[in-house]
């Protein structure tokens, strides 16, 4: 069933088809449609699902992870300083091996006070050991979640769906709604072999000694490396139960491009556009989405980009003291593979439109610039 | 005579990591035998995480799921949640928290869970400090009391934050102070617990001969007289905070006895210890008046 629908609710759509046992979640802006729809789900009974209303984000996850090592599908969504507050559960979680899903709105740190769109949250989470799913239509928010649940349940980790506030959470797009007996069929009910149960009492994450604590980290980077393959299969079988495939990236006519310029979340459907300006001009340019942060998809990112002249990564976040963050891995994707420039440019932090007039600006500087020093390039900073 | 009731089964075992005379080893043993089998635990940092043994050693013969440090409430509403979407609607879940994780760190969540009522008994096992971090004041720490973040020439002033109080705030069906001195009561509060839905709060007094520098043998003896003193009132909260029961039913003994054989009380002069034991009585006695206002108000 097709119907137009905020991004937001995308998210609560794709947890209702997802059939979540245990939801648990404090309001922020702007993920706080995704819980209050969701609330009404469980309380007219389309979900059967229990609600934790809790008073923190903090104890969101940490219910999440209650819910989840008892054996039950759990959900639960933030933004920004919610995300920031859940930091220790969300490294508990991974410990853990639980796989919970979660849907945070990329929301602008403070101080100052923002609630608009960048990175920076979500991407502070970068090494906790979530894997990282950033969306850019409604669509792809809302098939994501039981892909998400899938992949989590295979690997044993937790999966992180992101989507930018207001130009995603907040726009309404026509949205080929779920079926939750079809997607059955795509994603079979929750039932771990080692969960709380005193039929078959374990103890789980008790002290742990120099002699375990490493093997049990190097299981996790296990997880992480087979959900790269498991991440391909289960985007592709979405795409014979429902019509939608999915990937690791997404080029946007690469194959003979001279220039690429490196995306992810909404800012790729803008790029895709200012590309077909550009090729309408003669350029050859392309575009690369990054679906996946986490894990890094060194090989899909490192064959696209490598038949490029240059290389130019579009950043709505900074990591203070190193460049953009996507910068950083397509830098360290591309090492020692090839010796084209690569170019990082800040853009959108804080909510700024990053309209197409501001990629065409970061198009053209990245075509004109010969050498580009490995400096950051602010792009519209008012100085 | 009266015939002791205590349940044979010994759901906790030995090889524990516990410290000789720790309180925080009775009380489980004792609330395990009356909560059986059919129970899950959270544990929280304190020093059940380390009690409990290290990877892949248990110590208790029932699951067991370690949570960070402010979460035991929440991480038990959480799971209870879970068991029930599961289907499994038997399985008691416990949280299991020292006084750090209940009266400090974990009070936020504890009142998160407790406001919604969620079907968890929570227990703190309250040894009056941080003792798994080496003994550094609580605000569960008595007035008087040393601890190596209140030296001795800074003492804790200030008085033991009422727990109780703040839980029948909350209008939760039971709450409940036990001591491991009296096996009895506190597995007779741990079957009553079991059988009632909602948040239940049960406080136990467990020594730490470490943290209170106090022989291990006296373990039993100084949760006795922390009773009979005045100290450590036992109290039962029912009628959602509006009944209280306070057990008065023993020969009183002097504060000034309690405290001889604990170190973390020795700095106290005459003069301090005579203050302390005046509060003592005070606290007391608006512990029975407001037992006594409670039961005068009618329709409770």
């Amino acid at each position: 069933m097709k119907k137009v629908v905020m991004g937001n609710h995308a998210v609560s759509y794709g947890v209702r088809a997802s059939e979540a046992k245990v939801i648990s979640a404090y309001p922020i802006t702007p993920q706080t449609h995704i819980v209050e729809l969701l609330s009404e789900l469980v309380a007219n009974g389309e979900i059967d699902a229990k609600f934790i209303k809790v008073e923190s984000e903090h104890s969101a996850m940490a219910a999440c992870v209650g819910a989840s090592a008892a054996g039950s599908r759990a959900f639960t969504a933030t933004s920004s300083q919610g995300l920031l507050l859940m930091t220790e559960m969300l490294h508990w979680a991974v410990g853990a091996r639980l796989p919970i899903v979660l849907t945070n709105v990329n929301r602008a740190i403070g101080p100052p006070w923002s609630i608009w769109t960048d990175q920076n949250d979500s991407l502070s989470m970068r090494d906790v050991g979530w894997i990282q799913i950033y969306c850019e239509s409604n669509q792809e928010t809302q098939d994501a979640i039981p892909q998400a649940f899938k992949i989590a349940e295979e690997v044993q980790l937790p999966v992180m769906l992101v989507l930018d506030a207001f130009f995603l959470s907040h726009t309404y797009e026509i949205v080929d709604l779920l079926d939750v007996e079809k997607v059955r069929e795509f994603l079979p009910p929750y039932n771990p072999e080692l969960k709380i149960d005193p039929a078959d009492p374990h103890s789980f994450g008790n002290l742990a000694s120099a002699d375990y604590y490493m093997e049990l980290r190097y299981m996790i980077e296990e997880a992480m490396d087979e959900a790269r393959g498991v991440i391909k299969r289960v985007g592709k079988e979405f795409g014979e139960h429902f019509g939608r495939h999915y990937g690791m990236v997404v080029p946007y006519r690469c194959d003979d491009a001279d220039v690429i310029l490196v995306t992810s979340g909404t800012v790729a459907s803008t790029t895709r556009a200012v590309i077909d300006e550009m090729r309408d001009e003669g350029i050859k340019i392309g575009a690369l989405k990054i679906r996946i942060l986490r894990p890094f998809p060194f090989k899909e990112v490192s064959e696209v980009l490598c038949s490029a002249k240059k290389v130019a990564v579009l950043d709505r976040n900074i990591s203070f003291g190193n460049h953009g963050i996507f910068y950083q891995e397509v830098k360290s994707a591309l090492y020692g593979k090839t010796d084209i420039p690569v170019s990082g440019y800040i853009l959108g932090l804080g909510g700024r439109d990053v309209t197409p007039k501001v990629i065409r600006e970061v198009a053209d500087k990245a075509i004109k610039d010969k050498n580009p020093e490995p400096y950051i390039n602010w792009i519209g900073v008012k100085k | 005579m009266r015939e002791a009731r205590i349940p044979t089964d010994e759901i906790m075992g030995s090889g524990h990591l516990a410290c000789q005379g720790c309180g925080a080893t009775m009380a489980m043993r004792f609330a395990l035998k009356a909560l059986g089998r059919q129970t899950a635990l959270v544990i929280p940092a304190c020093c059940w995480s380390v009690i409990d043994g290290t990877f892949p050693h248990s110590a208790v013969d029932i699951p067991i799921f370690h949570t960070a440090f402010e979460t035991a409430a929440v991480t038990a509403s959480g799971l209870k949640a879970g068991l029930e979407m599961r289907g499994d609607h038997e399985t008691k879940v416990v949280a299991w928290a020292g006084d750090g994780g209940t009266f400090d760190i974990g009070l936020q969540s504890l009142s998160g869970t407790a406001e919604r009522n969620d079907d968890i008994i929570y227990v703190c096992y309250d040894n009056e400090a941080y003792m798994n971090t080496g003994i550094q004041r609580s605000s569960s720490t008595p007035v008087g009391a040393w601890t190596t973040t209140t030296p001795v020439t800074n003492y804790k002033e200030r008085p033991k934050k009422n727990m109780i109080d703040i839980m029948a705030a909350h209008a939760i069906p039971y709450i409940a102070t036990a001591s491991v001195a009296f096996p009895e009561d506190l597995i007779k509060k741990f079957h009553k617990a079991k059988d009632i839905k909602g948040t239940k709060y049960i406080q136990i007094l467990a020594p730490c001969p470490t943290g209170w520098k106090l022989s291990p043998e006296l373990t039993v003896w100084a949760a006795r007289k922390a009773v009979t003193s005045k100290v450590y009132p036992i109290v039962e909260v029912t009628e959602n905070g509006n009944r209280l029961d306070v057990w008065k039913e023993f020969e009183p003994t002097s504060f000034k006895e309690y405290i001889k054989p604990q170190g973390r009380f020795r700095h106290l002069k005459e003069d301090e210890i005579d203050r302390i034991e005046k509060d003592i009585e005070a606290s007391w006695q608006r512990l029975l008046a407001k037992e006594e206002m409670l039961s005068s108000i009618p329709g409770l």
